[in-house]
């Protein structure tokens, strides 16, 4: 099978990206280097290719109230121009991906227009899951492959893109959105991202996606790739699918509480067992780690307590910001205390580590 | 940039160089310019003790970058001499001198006929460059 290419593509193979196959597709790892690529998104502004992500477009009578039997978050809250991060749910309250789903307001004839972003490596299980269990009245377009997606963050992004667009960023809150032009196309702007940082994520055709691109980096915003992009979610704390969080753990014992709004989500798959987990609380939770040391914890390692092995990492890397290992490990609820002392076994010796506050790292917000 | 692959070293397919005092039989263990290519950032360095017996393609170290941990083999049999302490303090500067002052260990050799099967400088430039 060939690996798919983004509309970005060729730019980034000109800029001399190195490549990696994620997901089916051929994405950039790196450009300049992931510690030079990470720094600038902390203290300007950095560009991302995430045109592999899975983008979903439903329209219907009551699409919010037929995607409320899917998530946990109380949709109803969510007005025209909100997005809600949340999770889809399996009957054991597992989670089969996490996802923003964006409200575009209502049509005259009483259609919800609702635009939904997935991970790239989940679009098809997605799609597959939401078609299943939404009435066949709502329209449901897959604009996965066609459309670009870049992500711009950093202290400098909004005003980087503010230079592109006739819109006021500024009257577009955290987790807001807006549909209008960028460099005179049609685009679609969300304040998201997955670096801490603050920054917009806009989907446009290719061919806009592609002249984004291009003038964004004119403009001096620094390419960077999926290797710091991991770095800088882990500095955030923000989960992967398919290591931080699975078909196998809650959003409670994830650490993404925040999220699950039993007062007002109604029923929803998955609710027994969250309901469950919030009376009982949860048996491992999901906690940061810091190494006291210089060695990585990293994926899969065994996280050790007296010798034993009590839980395991899920994601780890030396913290370009802070300088040390940072990890993110489920650990039986008793050991999760910020201030526990714990060990992690690298290549069979233990080293130790300290439960921390999350996120590592916390943009100042001026 | 072309990548450099000094003449006077003998090179492993699992990117270690290594640099032979003859005389003295001492090798001296580095990782190659395109390992450290591929590699991208490197952010730890696991290296032997003084005194450490290592073992011809056996595991004697480990180097990490931000994305990767990858295995040090050795070429030869022998014992640890030398360790640079200094790229183990800062293993971000692998990069800056790789053939010079990144090397990792020094190892007093028992038979220098061990890298009898190691590559010269074309010889390695044509796999890696082929591939």
């Amino acid at each position: 099978m060939t690996s798919l290419r983004t509309p970005l593509y060729d730019l980034s193979a000109n800029l001399k990206a190195r490549f990696t196959e994620f997901a089916g597709w051929e994405m950039p790892v790196q450009y300049s280097g992931i510690k030079q690529e990470h720094q600038a998104v902390r203290t300007a502004a950095g560009l991302f290719d995430i045109s592999h992500m899975g983008k979903f477009f439903l329209r219907g009578q009551g699409v919010l109230a037929a995607l409320q039997t899917l998530v946990p978050s109380d949709l109803s809250r969510l007005t025209p121009g909100e997005a809600q991060y949340t999770v889809l749910l399996n009957p054991q309250g597992g989670i089969i991906d996490d996802l923003i789903i964006y409200s575009q307001g209502t049509e005259l004839d009483g259609r919800e227009r609702v635009a939904i972003i997935v991970n790239a490596a989940t679009t098809d299980k997605d799609k597959a899951w939401m078609t299943e269990h939404l009435s066949a009245d709502i329209a449901f377009e897959d604009v996965s492959r066609d459309r670009a997606l870049i992500a711009v963050q950093g202290p400098e992004a909004v005003a980087q893109l503010q230079r592109l667009t006739a819109e006021d960023l500024d009257k577009v809150g955290r987790f807001g959105h807006i549909e209008g032009t960028v460099l005179g196309q049609p685009a679609f702007l969300a304040r998201t991202g997955y670096t801490g940082e603050d920054g917009f994520e806009v989907m446009m055709s290719a061919d806009g996606g592609q002249a984004l691109w291009q003038t964004l980096v004119e403009n001096g915003v620094m390419p960077c790739g999926l290797g710091a992009r991991d770095t800088l979610r882990l500095e955030a704390a923000m989960a992967l699918y398919g290591q931080d969080i699975t078909d196998d753990t809650t959003p409670l014992e994830a650490g993404l509480k925040w999220l699950v709004h039993l007062d007002g989500a109604g029923e929803f798959i998955g609710r027994q067992v969250l309901e469950q987990q919030s009376t009982d609380g949860v048996a491992r939770r999901l906690v940061g780690l810091q190494m006291e040391g210089r060695n990585i914890a990293r994926h899969d390692y065994p996280v050790m307590q007296d010798g034993a092995a009590v839980g395991i990492v899920t994601s780890g890397t030396l913290s370009p910001t802070l300088g040390y290992p940072i990890a993110l490990a489920y650990v039986p609820a008793n050991l999760g205390k910020v201030g526990q002392s714990l060990a992690v076994e690298i290549r069979g010796k233990t080293f130790p580590a300290q439960v921390v506050k999350k996120p590592f790292y916390k943009r100042k917000t001026s | 940039m072309a990548l450099e692959f000094p003449d006077d070293l003998k090179y492993l397919d699992t990117h270690e160089y290594a640099r032979v005092d003859e005389d003295d039989a001492i090798v001296t263990i580095g990782i190659s310019a395109f390992a450290l290519d591929q590699l991208g950032d490197i952010v730890f360095l696991e290296l032997p003790d003084v005194g450490d017996t290592v073992e011809k393609g056996e595991t004697f170290g480990t180097v990490e970058s931000v994305k990767a941990v990858e295995d040090l083999k050795s070429p030869v049999n022998g014992d640890v001499l030398e360790r640079n302490e200094a790229i183990v303090d800062s293993p971000e500067q692998i990069v800056d001198d790789p053939y010079g002052d990144a090397w990792l260990i020094k190892i007093k050799a028992e038979n220098l006929e061990d890298l009898d099967d190691a590559m010269s400088a074309d010889e390695y430039r044509d796999q890696v460059e082929g591939s």
